[in-house]
């Protein structure tokens, strides 16, 4: 298993350290290591049961909500470990935003109810709505919703809701910004306008997004991580470098078939 | 094939084909019998029901038999007392109750609670009442329409419960885990984003509940035991139009027979309005 | 608002991340325990109420428990009077009533339920199944007056005399016709328990039929014969556990078979004389009833009622589940 080398030289906002998880009796992960490097998109990639969206799930410890499942190991967050029960689950989540696979705007909510959503309800209505339109200005999508901000969130195309969830995650501030295959729904088009999105957003956050996308990680990532699920089912992580040298010179030989398409 | 083959087998096949039809009419006829039964008891009751009712049935109060003018408009408020109290004292229990299955759905506790929740909708409600009334009523040894609406409460919760329980698990799960992934606290995710999505169908399920008790006669038989007069006070005995209904049509007197068909007239037109509001609440979302 | 990136190059501590961050995590955490203690608290009401039912009904009926011990079932003596309380020709007249509103039922519904699943057009079957249920929904005093004022008196004058003179050599069906008794009470929980029975047998079809009833076309049988033969025998278990469930609904019901049944604590052969039921004789007795030993005798007939309707609701749902659970 290697470290992006990088990763040792500056401040990570973000590591994981022997990282397993458990959907009780079942291990899906075994021993991950990893950093993530600030101002820039980790791609998170592997064939399906590999691991990498309980990874990703570990990160803002989503992965437990569902019943009997838990996590061992290290998850370092600025330093502190998330698992620690000094840290609170909602500050974690402050901190670690998510976008999910499919689109999940709020229904009963509207547009602008929708990216307000996670921010303190004390706050004054201007308030929010100033961090609201920087928010959808950073999603890219302001200039489309603007006019309606009081409409049910279901008036928009499948793009447009993924881009207000990404603006929703951006409302509260995040650190780093968790995204789990987050085109795989869209169109084409749609798609290219999440990853525009990606490469702009790398600039100020920290972006993990899992693919199963080989040429997407390869466009947007500047570092990826390649797992693979061993003989009994259990994830690993195989393979994390710079994303130009993982495509060229891989050093190992199973992501390299991977890359080269013999599977997965 | 020769000709002499043919024909038995051709015969066959008609008297199989005749069955066939015949069989879908006797289930057809079948089927039938219940709708017709259901427009012969509500082609009776609108019949003879609005022969007996009038503006005077429905603002004044019971009469001596035999005496013209009578109303039940006491039984209308006091039924109105009595299920809404029900559902003041249903809902919030029903509807957490309910929370609790769908966000703990397995573990053995949740399927005790699954399985006495069952027991209580199949208990009769005459059993009902008698508990109300060894816990409300015995011991202020007086009949009070609070007594009733309790036993309303446990008729409805089963009800409540299921409903909402469905309602909440119906709601997406990327919905809850997207508003946990934000960072919102259980009871915000849960009350704010999740409950809300579940609304109309917990509104069906209600609608429902409170149709299924508005009629009901046995329990109040001894909890609000009913009335001559005005009461507003729940703790009282109170008049509940579907025991002025039962009084009247067992009595022997033709002026109190023809008020029961309006009163049951009444009864009928509330639980039809509470059925198809909940139709109407829960299907254009379901046609999404 | 100045903006600060995420703590790269070496800068320490945590950035500033502005007014989004700035929320009371302890309140947070606390009112999320104050919640989920308000959910189980409610859910602890909830068991709690249910356990006292059967509690309060046992300590109430234990006078006469003790008074009477098991002769309580088989006495068949009912007489307030000398405060002799025998329960049997009440049980005698509920299960004669429900006994004959299942078979009735059973029959009709399942029929009905076939109609719907299988033969019946949607735009039958919707509104169809529609009028069935709201059946259901009518009120059982409604029911009762329904059955006092029409269905009693046709009983007396044409059904009654009909079945006298057609099969009148059976003792059940000889003697005088009064308009209300078993057979009318029968009749009435037989409507009412019909919509319970239709709708669970359909589901148990729709959810067994599908598989069959395909390989049983494609044979070249006819849609008759791929409904008696292959589509109900394979549901008979889940139509079985739906009758039962109507079952359970019929024994219970109190109201309407009060006003149709004649209320007379006898037995007798003949399905036209008068009977009573365990539920009737709590709702006419209870609130007249003096002294401590009537008033728990009628308790222990209303606990009677809860055990059977127990056991025989949790066998239906034994069936039902065993057989929807091989179809998930």
């Amino acid at each position: 298993m290697n470290e992006a080398d990088n990763a040792k030289a500056v401040d990570v906002p973000l590591r994981v350290a022997g990282l397993s998880a458990y959907y009780g009796a079942r291990q899906a992960v075994a021993d991950v290591s990893m950093a993530f490097v600030p101002n820039s998109v980790t791609a998170l990639m592997g064939p399906s049961g590999c691991g990498k969206t309980t990874i990703l799930r570990c990160l803002n410890r989503i992965h437990e909500i569902l019943p009997g499942a838990y996590a061992r190991g290290q998850v370092l967050l600025g330093g502190e470990d998330v698992y620690d029960s000094g840290m609170s689950v909602i500050e974690l989540r402050r901190r670690v935003g998510m976008v999910f696979q499919r689109a999940n705007p709020f229904p009963t909510l509207s547009i602008l109810g929708n990216v307000t959503a996670g921010l303190s309800r004390r706050l004054p209505a201007g308030e929010k709505l100033r961090m609201a339109e920087k928010a959808l200005r950073s999603a890219a999508l302001w200039e489309e919703v603007k006019d309606k901000l009081h409409k049910p969130a279901s008036a928009l195309s499948g793009g447009q809701q993924q881009r207000l969830c990404i603006a929703r995650a951006l409302a509260v501030e995040p650190e780093v910004l968790l995204m789990d295959e987050p085109t795989s729904s869209l169109d084409p088009i749609s798609t290219l306008s999440i990853e525009e999105l990606m490469t702009v957003l790398a600039a100020e956050y920290a972006i993990v997004v899992v693919t199963h996308n080989m040429q997407q990680a390869a466009r947007v990532s500047k570092y990826s991580a390649f797992m693979l699920a061993d003989e009994t089912g259990v994830g690993r992580l195989i393979e994390m470098d710079e994303t130009t040298r993982i495509f060229t010179k891989p050093s190992d030989r199973r992501t390299e078939d991977y890359i080269t398409g013999r599977f997965g | 094939m020769t000709p002499e083959r043919a024909a038995p087998v051709k015969s066959k096949v008609g008297l199989r084909h005749t069955t066939s039809i015949a069989g879908t009419f006797l289930t057809a006829a079948c089927a039938s019998i219940g709708a017709i039964s259901l427009l012969c008891i509500l082609g009776y009751v609108a019949v003879q029901g609005f022969r007996a009712i009038d503006i005077a049935f429905v603002t004044a109060l019971p009469v001596p038999a035999g005496e013209s003018g009578g109303g039940v408009a006491n039984g209308i408020v006091g039924t109105a007392i009595t299920v809404g109290l029900a559902v003041i004292i249903a809902t919030p229990i029903g509807l957490l109750s309910g929370l609790f299955l769908a966000l703990f759905g397995r573990g053995w506790f949740p399927e005790v609670v699954r399985f006495l929740s069952d027991v209580l909708s199949g208990i009769p409600s005459i059993a009902i009442g008698l508990f109300a009334y060894g816990l409300l009523v015995a011991p202020f040894r007086h009949f009070s329409a609070l007594a009733a609406s309790f036993a309303f409460a446990l008729l409805m919760l089963p009800l409540i419960l299921r409903t909402s329980e469905e309602a909440v698990r119906s709601v997406p799960r990327a919905v809850r885990e997207g508003a946990l992934a934000l960072g919102l606290s259980e009871l915000s995710a849960t009350m704010r984003i999740v409950v809300p999505a579940a609304r109309p169908a917990i509104i069906t399920g209600l609608l429902l509940a409170i149709a299924r008790v508005t009629g009901e006669t046995a329990p109040l038989l001894f909890t609000a035991f009913g009335s001559q007069f005005w009461e507003l006070n729940p703790t009282q005995p109170m008049a509940q139009l579907p025991l002025q209904v039962f009084t009247y049509a067992i009595s022997s007197y033709r002026s109190w027979h023809e008020q029961a068909w309006a009163g049951a007239l009444l009864l009928i037109l509330a639980v039809l309005v509470l059925n198809i509001l909940a139709r109407v609440v829960l299907t254009p979302r379901s046609q999404r | 608002m100045p903006t600060t990136v995420p703590g790269a190059r070496g800068e320490g501590g945590p950035p500033r991340r502005g007014r989004a961050r700035s929320l009371n995590v302890a309140a947070i955490a606390a009112a999320d325990r104050f919640f989920l203690f308000v959910v189980h608290a409610a859910v602890g009401l909830f068991v709690f109420v249910v356990g006292l039912l059967f509690v309060e009904l046992v300590r109430q009926s234990w006078p006469a428990i003790q008074a009477f011990g098991f002769k309580f079932l088989w006495t068949s003596q009912w007489n307030p009077v000398t405060q002799q309380f025998g329960a049997l020709p009440l049980i005698y007249g509920t299960v004669v009533s429900s006994a004959i509103a299942i078979v009735l039922a059973g029959v009709v519904g399942v029929l009905a339920a076939a109609y719907l699943a299988e033969f019946a057009p949607g735009w039958i079957a919707r509104p169809l199944g529609f009028a069935i249920e709201l059946l259901a929904a009518v009120p059982s005093v409604v029911f009762g007056l329904w059955g006092l004022f029409v269905l009693a008196p046709f009983v007396r004058t044409i059904l009654g005399p009909f079945l006298q003179h057609t099969l009148g050599f059976l003792p059940i069906f000889q003697g005088p016709i009064s308009g209300v008794g078993l057979l009318t009470a029968g009749l009435v929980l037989a409507l009412m328990i019909l919509p319970t029975v239709t709708a669970i047998s359909r589901e148990v079809i729709v959810a067994i039929g599908t598989d069959l009833r395909e390989a049983s076309m494609s044979l070249g049988a006819t849609k008759w014969e791929t409904v008696a033969r292959v589509v109900l025998p394979a549901s008979r278990i889940g139509i079985f556990g739906a009758i039962v469930l109507g079952l359970g609904r019929a024994l219970g019901e109190t109201i309407a078979t009060t006003m149709v049944i004649g209320n007379r604590p006898e037995i007798a052969a003949s399905l036209f004389a008068p009977s009573y039921t365990l539920a009737s004789v709590i709702a006419n007795e209870f609130t007249e009833a003096n002294g401590a030993l009537y008033v728990s005798a009628l308790v222990e007939l209303g606990l009677l009622l809860f055990v059977v309707s127990f056991i025989v609701n949790g066998a239906a749902r034994l069936l039902l589940w065993i057989v929807m659970r091989e179809k998930k």
